[in-house]
């Protein structure tokens, strides 16, 4: 068992969730709430991380963060080092590839709140972001929940874009399921089994806990 | 903030698109204003305008001696700045909150420690105080239609607009709302706006009639005033011609069945009501409903002979009969009769006769202010 594997693999979705929720939040009630030209093809951009092969995805982010792109100059100007390769790499690389994953919930989750409940929110004298946080995100809850999760789930599952981008550096960017394909290429098939049990193991939990609090919250509202 | 005219609403609205609108009207503290028109034909947007909710291509929208809306000087005041109570037509409760959470939403101009006893004070107005740990889900349609209204109140508005507020309820439940919303009217001394496209609900709050038809205040005034006029041919068609005019019960004769009425023309007779002396009411007459008599007629079974003079006739081709206005005393009531019985009848502006009107057909509404 790859302890440290472990380690980066939480710290990624940790990470993941805490940069792309508030992103997410801003994005999908933005496309749930206004209507405006060109809305269908941002979406359809949005969703382009889920059906593209990972390869090809870690293919294009890689030449993104390289060190000949105004992304990787900035950032190798600005922290000393470079994009690929590294754990900060690989956590925007994550947050790119879980876009879908977060904004499609949430999106969904905005949306099933009536406009006419907004309205009233504003007639009773609620300033938009009191709107925001006392009638809009208690509604739209089981949708940013879902978001959370799927993206946590996700991110410690993720493989192809975990190689592109951060290659196999223990410690750094060596990830519990690349771990699992390095033992396997080692034939050590018994620290392989024990990780991917792991893995298992987090995701049904992960499952498991969205649906009881998706129904807890399905009580609350009838 | 005393004076009438400082507290009157008054929206000017004209658009060409999306929904084409074009309307002027003002409404005073205790008014009752009743839009009326078809589906569709822009009731709601006017009452999103008001509300700030929907912006106009043109608009000049005054109330509470504020301005709301002016497109011209680019004025505009968002809804959560408007003092404005709306009942929306599904409700729109907060399906997260309870009855009491509801209330408690629109009082925050209030302090924090008064919201929650000034929120059961107004379920209590609406009897609820039963149910004000209920969600919205856990109440039945009159119930959620009381908590917007709770709820409508607490922002202690300079106006209240309903959309439809009877649309989803069943007859029964329409009839206690009504009545309770008209006992509200009295009490609360602001501009009330409501829209429907059912007439029963015109004729048990309104005082004053807008009607609407695509999008365009073809007529608006005093509920009596356009009731009683005989070219109201959009009127015609989609209720029927009827005058409508306050009354009081005189007497009340429980053996006969009959109640004795005295109005701006004299006396009525309407069949059975369980009315005290006293109450005001509020009468209509169908047009169809009154027959025309040239001299005094003798040996009938009705009870309502009043006499009159021809004020008006309406010869509108595209309708079958001849809707003819006559004035009894200081009331104005129409009659629908046959080109046939016009030529009969000799029937023309100025001439005396009598309105014969069955007590039965005296549609008399319960305790209601004066128009």
């Amino acid at each position: 068992m790859d302890w440290t594997a472990l380690r980066v693999s939480l710290w990624l979705g940790a990470g993941t969730i805490a940069i792309l929720l508030p992103f997410g939040i801003w994005f999908g009630r933005l496309l749930a709430i206004h209507q405006f030209r060109g809305k269908v093809f941002v979406e359809a951009l949005v969703t382009v991380p889920l059906v593209l092969p990972p390869t090809v995805l870690g293919f294009y982010l890689l030449v993104m963060f390289g060190a000949r792109s105004p992304l990787g100059q900035a950032f190798q100007s600005l922290v000393g080092q470079t994009l690929p390769f590294s754990f900060e790499g690989l956590l925007l690389a994550s947050a790119i590839a879980n876009i879908p994953f977060v904004v499609q919930p949430i999106q969904r989750g905005f949306e099933a709140i009536p406009s006419d409940v907004r309205d009233a929110a504003a007639c009773c004298g609620l300033t938009p972001w009191q709107r925001f946080a006392r009638i809009e995100v208690p509604l739209a809850w089981p949708g940013i929940l879902t978001a959370a999760i799927l993206t946590f789930a996700h991110t410690l599952g993720e493989f192809g874009v975990v190689l592109m981008v951060g290659g196999n550096l223990p410690g750094e960017t060596r990830t519990l399921s690349v771990a699992i394909y390095d033992r396997m290429q080692a034939f050590d098939d018994r620290s392989a089994g024990v990780m991917a049990a792991t893995l298992l193991v987090i995701a049904v939990a992960t499952l498991m806990l969205t649906t009881t609090l998706s129904r807890r919250v399905g009580v609350r509202r009838g | 903030m005393c004076d009438v005219a400082d507290r009157r609403l008054s929206v000017r609205i004209q658009q060409r698109s999306p929904i084409p609108l074009d309307l002027d009207f003002t409404c005073d503290p205790g008014d009752v204003l009743a839009i009326f028109g078809a589906s569709g034909s822009g009731k709601s947007t006017i009452l999103r305008s008001i509300a700030g909710l929907y912006r106009p291509e043109h608009a000049t929208i005054r109330a509470d001696g504020e301005t709301w809306s002016d497109t011209a000087s680019k004025a505009f005041a968002p809804p959560h700045r408007r003092a404005v109570g709306m009942v929306f037509q599904e409700y729109a409760l907060f399906p997260h909150l309870t009855a009491l959470g509801n209330v408690m939403t629109a009082l925050g101009h209030r302090p924090s420690t008064e919201r929650r006893s000034r929120a059961e004070d107004l379920l209590r107005l609406v009897h609820l105080s039963d149910h004000q740990d209920r969600r919205p889900h856990q109440l039945s349609g009159g119930e959620r239609q009381r908590v917007a209204l709770a709820r409508a109140l607490a922002r202690e508005p300079a106006v209240l607009l309903l959309d439809e507020p009877f649309a989803a309820v069943d007859r029964m439940v329409r009839r206690r709302l009504q009545d309770e919303i008209d006992e509200l009217r009295r009490t609360l001394d602001i501009p009330l706006v409501l829209v429907t496209h059912d007439f029963d609900d015109v004729v048990r709050l309104a005082t004053r009639l807008l009607i609407l038809e695509r999008g365009k205040a073809i007529a608006s005034g005093a509920l009596s005033d356009l009731t009683s006029r005989p070219d109201m041919p959009w009127l015609r068609d989609a209720v029927g011609l009827g005058s409508v005019f306050d009354a009081r019960v005189v007497r009340r004769d429980p053996e006969r069945g009959l109640l004795e009425l005295t109005f701006g023309g004299g006396t009525l007779i309407a069949s059975n009501r369980v009315l005290d002396a006293g109450t005001v009411v509020r009468v209509r007459i169908a047009a169809r409903d009154v027959i025309l008599a040239t001299s005094e007629p003798d040996g009938l079974s009705l009870h309502n002979v009043l006499p009159g003079t021809v004020t008006a006739l309406n010869a509108d081709p595209a309708f079958d009969h001849i809707v003819v206005q006559i004035a009894v005393g200081e009331v104005l009531l129409l009659a629908e009769v046959t080109r046939d019985a016009i030529a009969r009848l000799d029937l023309t502006s100025g001439k005396r006769l009598y309105a014969l009107i069955k007590s039965v057909s005296i549609g008399v509404i319960p305790d209601f202010r004066s128009i």
